[in-house]
């Protein structure tokens, strides 16, 4: 636990998926986590491992199963739906098409960001407040975006989309930010600016930050705690002091120790060649 | 000369009320990506609707304004089958034709009902302009109309739940996130969309002095053939521009269709034609990537 008061609180959080069948899968294992304001958790796995789910769980994309419970700001959340969730939760998915509206202007898709989880009602969508409002924060990006307000989402690209997401997931300031492998489909060059601008923004805003990757070198290098998930469970979950000490084979002997298996997954390994 | 000025006359009056239906398909298919077919039984509910009360006695701008609130019921139903039951939209919306038209001709009690000694909202404007009502009023009617509906539409599209409505067609899961019910832009947007077409099966009832239990067969594919033309013509870009392609679409098809019939063709191969029409305007895009060698994905089957 950090040394700040506690944001979010899953406990006995898990997910099975095809229950009763052979196929049966359990995604999540009694997952307890405790998230202190402020607090950016790296969270690191091979697939399978229940990370994704884990955010599905927290977004409110399905609920938990039955004896679970997530409470954020100490209200509970654990039966509440994805679209009543998202006031305290927001989330840049993988895939920048997934964050942002393709065939609507630059403005739209920020006009639709800025009421996140406010009641919407029949005013004009945006006026020159707003127009303002949006260019002063899309300039810090450094991507020209502030000068293409009615550009369609659709003509950018994906650094530009994924870049314009993550201001559609923080430009609300919701209590915590989900980030969902959120560069793993960018290229390196893409990847570093829109890592370093996610890190601004979660340092500037003082946001709440989850973030899945399979980059052990991110984990490492962003955040302030950083947790490794295996078989539906949190089977390392290391602090900043030991973290800034941390190297990757520290990583693989933390997994080895905790998971009692020797760690032999490749993927990992080949992504900890890119930047 | 009259022959010309005739036909677009009629053109212009029957693609600016068939022009509502446009609208109404543009909002499911378009906006909302919602493939609703509920259209061909809300278009005669609207005629069956204004029609019956209005041989009852009502005023008939009471009638029409009851037969969209019935198109909106009819739309409330579909998509409630859809995003509360989770019955595909395709579906819901043939399961909603279909009871339509038992419900349609237990409003009207028969298969059609006339309306042709009865007064309705046309002859009433002649009324209280003091003239006689020919198609030049029946066109300035649907204009100012046309313009109203247009103005309101271009207004709504543009505002919160407007902007979340456009944003459910286009990426759902992102309008999720962001906090909005797609259940809730899904219902607004269907039910507005058959609103609209009950609306102008009201008025066509009215102007074509009848209403009949089959006026809807097609209507979708009408509404489709229109749209498609209207975005293929004008090439529309941002709400406004869109909204005047889609009913400037309704008009062109209109005008073909007045073309194509006073030349000889049987009027009933019109559906056959528009069918065709439609086909070809959706198989276009694949015949070109298929002669430029490029590959295309095998069509959704749901």
């Amino acid at each position: 636990m950090g040394k700040n008061q506690s944001l979010m609180k899953l406990s006995k959080v898990s997910k099975v998926f095809l229950k009763g069948s052979v196929d049966e899968v359990t995604a999540l294992d009694n997952v307890m986590l405790d998230v202190g304001a402020e607090d950016f958790i790296t969270v690191i796995g091979s697939n399978g491992a229940g990370k994704t789910t884990l955010l599905n769980v927290i977004s409110g994309v399905y609920p938990p199963e039955k004896g679970g419970k997530i409470t954020i700001n100490g209200q509970d959340v654990t039966r509440l739906s994805e679209h009543k969730r998202a006031r305290y939760v927001s989330r840049v998915y993988q895939n920048p098409h997934t964050g942002t509206a393709a065939k609507m202007t630059i403005e739209e898709n920020l006009s639709l960001a800025i009421l996140r989880g406010q009641s919407r009602g029949l005013r004009i969508a945006s006026n020159k407040k707003c127009r303002e409002l949006f260019r002063s924060v899309l300039a810090p990006l450094g991507l020209g975006l502030e000068d293409r307000l009615s550009a369609m989402v659709g003509t950018l690209s994906g650094g530009q989309r994924q870049a314009l997401a993550l201001i559609m997931a923080t430009i609300s300031k919701p209590s915590l930010l989900l980030l969902d492998e959120h560069v793993a489909t960018l290229d390196p060059k893409t990847n570093r600016i829109v890592l370093e601008l996610s890190e601004m923004i979660v340092q500037k805003e003082k946001m709440t930050t989850i973030m899945v990757t399979h980059n052990m070198k991110h984990a490492l290098r962003y955040g302030n705690r950083l947790t490794m998930m295996h078989k539906g469970k949190i089977i390392v979950d290391i602090h900043q002091k030991k973290k800034s000490d941390l190297s990757v084979n520290d990583l693989i002997v933390a997994f080895e120790h905790a998971s009692g298996e020797r760690f032999a997954d490749d993927s990992i390994m080949l992504r900890n060649t890119d930047s | 000369m009259d022959y010309v000025i005739n036909l677009l006359s009629v053109s212009l009056y029957e693609g600016l009320a068939y022009g509502f239906v446009t609208l109404g398909v543009y909002i499911t298919f378009r906006v909302l990506a919602f493939p609703d077919l509920t259209v061909d039984g809300s278009f005669p509910l609207g005629g069956a609707v204004a029609a019956t009360l209005i041989v009852g006695g009502v005023n008939p701008w009471l009638a029409t304004l009851v037969a969209f609130i019935a198109g909106i019921c009819a739309g409330l139903a579909t998509s409630l089958l859809n995003t509360k039951l989770r019955i595909n939209a395709l579906l819901a919306g043939i399961l909603m034709m279909v009871s339509l038209y038992s419900i349609n001709l237990a409003i009207m009690g028969r298969s059609n009902v006339s309306v042709l000694r009865e007064v309705t909202v046309f002859k009433q404007t002649a009324q209280l302009f003091g003239i006689e009502p020919t198609t030049t009023l029946s066109i300035i009617f649907m204009v100012v109309l046309a313009i109203v509906i247009l103005g309101i539409l271009n207004w709504f599209l543009r505002t919160e739940i407007g902007l979340a409505l456009r944003a459910t067609g286009d990426n759902g899961q992102m309008v999720r996130g962001l906090g909005v019910s797609t259940d809730t832009t899904t219902i607004i947007g269907v039910s507005l969309s058959n609103g609209l077409v009950a609306l102008a099966g009201g008025l066509i009832a009215q102007k074509q002095g009848f209403s009949d239990v089959g006026m809807g067969i097609g209507m979708i594919v009408m509404g489709l053939a229109s749209v498609i033309i209207g975005e293929r013509l004008f090439r529309p870009r941002g709400v406004t521009t869109i909204l005047f392609a889609v009913i400037g679409g309704s008009l062109v098809y209109r005008l073909f269709l007045g073309i194509a019939l006073r030349l000889g063709l049987p009027p009933n191969n019109l559906k056959l034609i528009t069918a065709l029409l439609v086909i070809i305007a959706l198989a276009i895009p694949y015949i070109q990537k298929k002669v430029r060698g490029e590959w295309m994905p095998p069509a959704a089957r749901m």
